[in-house]
């Protein structure tokens, strides 16, 4: 199964629409989506608009790999996992949201091999053709760099 | 050795900005730490810990913004903590200024999805924050945030 994930906050129907057209045209693959409370309905592919916690983390654990919006929750949970993601950035000129963080995301943890990117939905096709295959560099362990937890140790203990 | 325990109010938004606060809990798990978040299922990602859910709110919702401003500084002065630290957004802006209204030391962590410049609520936390975070080095600055390391 393949995972389909918006994240907790707005809708992103450019992602679910463009992916729901993919499973018509492939009924021998299945996936499913998490949608959040967008206006466009899937009707090739089950889906859910919420999912508590829980949830999310075991279809993330379910899942051979994961197609999302380039959230950094979302990104950094699958690494955990070391599984296959392909990510498409929101864009703020779309009202997907209010800056165009996630184009930079993407790009950066496109550029270290750890997200497979779709820059635009018309991409998503070939690259979930890629994502069948292909590994991120590496997995993430569960806890920050070891640098950045000793700063914050030190505030916490007053030096 | 005896350690003092602090009380540290460990506060974030959801989806990234929860999942990057987690990462930090090496950093605290020797303190007494209370999450500040805004989704209730969130709560077994931390459980035992004690843990108290908020409104969410963006720039888009500013009644929702209001009543968050309200818990948040309501949280803050009951429970009157060391530290205040928080990876954002909105719920950590306004604990950290709580927070420093009550003496607390306060630390934002700009979220790593921030790569091009610092967030909004990041850059708004600039006056508020003891220690004020990017996790990239190329917009670290002196007298500008500092760069400490990433969360991955």
């Amino acid at each position: 199964m393949i995972f389909v994930t918006v994240g907790h906050q707005t809708p992103f129907d450019r992602l679910i629409e463009t992916l729901d057209e993919w499973a018509a045209r492939h009924s021998d693959q299945q996936l499913f989506a998490q949608i959040g409370d967008g206006e466009y309905q899937p009707v090739s592919m089950p889906y859910t608009r919420w999912l508590g916690a829980a949830d999310f983390e075991r279809k993330l654990r379910e899942c051979e790999g994961v197609i999302a919006h380039a959230g950094t929750g979302t990104i950094i949970q699958v690494l955990e996992l070391g599984k296959p993601l392909l990510v498409l950035p929101r864009q703020a000129a779309l009202g997907e949201t209010r800056n165009d963080h996630q184009v930079g995301t993407a790009e950066h943890f496109a550029n270290e091999s750890l997200v497979l990117r779709a820059r635009t939905e018309h991409e998503l096709p070939e690259m979930i053709d890629k994502l069948r295959t292909w590994k991120p560099a590496r997995r993430a362990s569960s806890i920050a760099e070891p640098q950045l937890l000793a700063r914050i140790s030190s505030v916490i203990a007053g030096r | 050795m005896k350690r003092s325990v602090n009380r540290v109010l460990a506060v974030s938004s959801g989806g990234g900005h929860w999942v990057e606060l987690l990462r930090l809990r090496p950093a605290f798990e020797q303190q007494e730490t209370i999450y500040v978040t805004v989704n209730e299922t969130y709560q077994c990602d931390v459980a035992p810990s004690r843990f108290i859910v908020v409104r969410d709110a963006t720039s888009w919702t500013p009644w929702a913004m209001l009543v968050l401003g309200l818990q948040m500084f309501s949280a803050v002065i009951r429970i009157r903590p060391s530290v205040v630290i928080t990876t954002g957004a909105a719920p950590g802006l306004f604990g950290l200024v709580a927070g420093k209204l009550i003496g607390a030391r306060t630390v934002w962590l700009d979220s790593i999805a921030n790569v091009d410049e610092l967030s909004r609520s990041g850059r708004l936390a600039r006056r508020f924050a003891d220690v004020w975070l990017t996790q990239w080095q190329h917009l670290a600055s002196v007298g500008g945030p500092e760069y400490a390391g990433k969360v991955l």
